[in-house]
């Protein structure tokens, strides 16, 4: 059902995004990466604190298999941040000429939520499987958490005109069909990640079943 | 081709291949998968064909 949804509303998206939402008067074409990078982000977001609500889930009720939801859903965070970073690269070049800019605090602070989430899977793997390391990565999702609202806040706190602000306290700052664009987008990026979170999910399971098995077979 | 043309496509393309490249792998992980589980089955299979050979020498 999720998988279908994906498609469905992929389709809707790029339809809406192409031939619906008007081209932007300031950027022009380019603008259409809008609708493709900032639903990444914030899938990415949505992933990092899906992980870590898992993660306080199974430090605070011990609820068996929430470590590995944890897992998987920083997975998916950590693929859905490398394609912001990509895409956002791309924008960066076509809009300001240059792929990276140091100067931005939303692009550094996301770099460093992408690289401490990417470290999970250092320690994940340097410690043998067991309830200790099911806590020190539970431990260590947590921590990262802290560091989405600093990626979101950053660029408002600290006045970066580098980067465009588009969602304020005014609301979004676009037309009503470039939202409907990129609502539809995030939409389908949220459902794509749900269904890539469970069919990993899913596929982590059986292997670990397996495993369980090919033990008691021995 | 325009240049904004160009980097659009890009973008859009970089996701497209990355979910086509997380496809794979995970197609690549399903085949091991079944693999394995067909290896038990025929362990497991083994396993009962050996007891009740067992059995039926214990019962002769």
């Amino acid at each position: 059902m999720l998988a279908v949804s994906t498609v469905v509303l992929a389709a809707t998206a790029l339809a809406l995004v192409f031939f619906y939402a008007p081209i932007d008067a300031d950027q022009g074409l380019s603008q259409k990466i809008f609708y493709i990078h900032v639903p990444i982000a914030l899938t990415a977001y949505a992933c990092f604190a899906w992980g870590a609500a898992k993660a306080f889930i199974h430090l605070w009720k011990r609820t068996p298999g929430a470590d590995l939801e944890s897992y998987s859903a920083i997975h998916q965070g950590v693929i859905f941040g490398a394609l912001t970073l990509v895409t956002g690269s791309i924008w960066a070049r076509i809009s300001w000429g240059h792929w990276w800019s140091w100067s931005s605090n939303q692009l550094v602070t996301f770099l460093i939520l992408f690289l401490f989430y990417s470290a999970y899977f250092m320690l994940r793997y340097s410690v043998e499987a067991g309830p200790a390391r099911a806590n020190m990565c539970a431990v260590y999702a947590l921590f990262g958490v802290v560091l989405i609202p600093i990626s979101w806040l950053s660029i408002r706190i600290a006045n970066d005109y580098i980067h465009p602000t588009v969602f304020t306290t005014n609301g979004p700052q676009m037309s009503g069909s470039m939202f409907l664009a990129f609502c539809v987008s995030w939409a389908a990026l949220l459902c794509l990640a749900g269904t890539m979170y469970r069919v990993e999910l899913a596929g982590k399971r059986l292997d670990s079943s397996l495993r369980e098995l090919r033990e008691l077979l021995a | 081709m325009s240049a904004s043309e160009k980097y659009v496509a890009a973008a859009y393309l970089v996701v497209f291949v990355a979910v086509l490249a997380w496809v794979a792998i995970i197609a690549t992980k399903l085949a091991r998968l079944e693999r394995e589980a067909g290896e038990l089955t025929e362990l497991a299979r083994r396993r009962a064909d050996e007891r009740s050979e067992e059995r039926e020498k214990v019962s002769a």
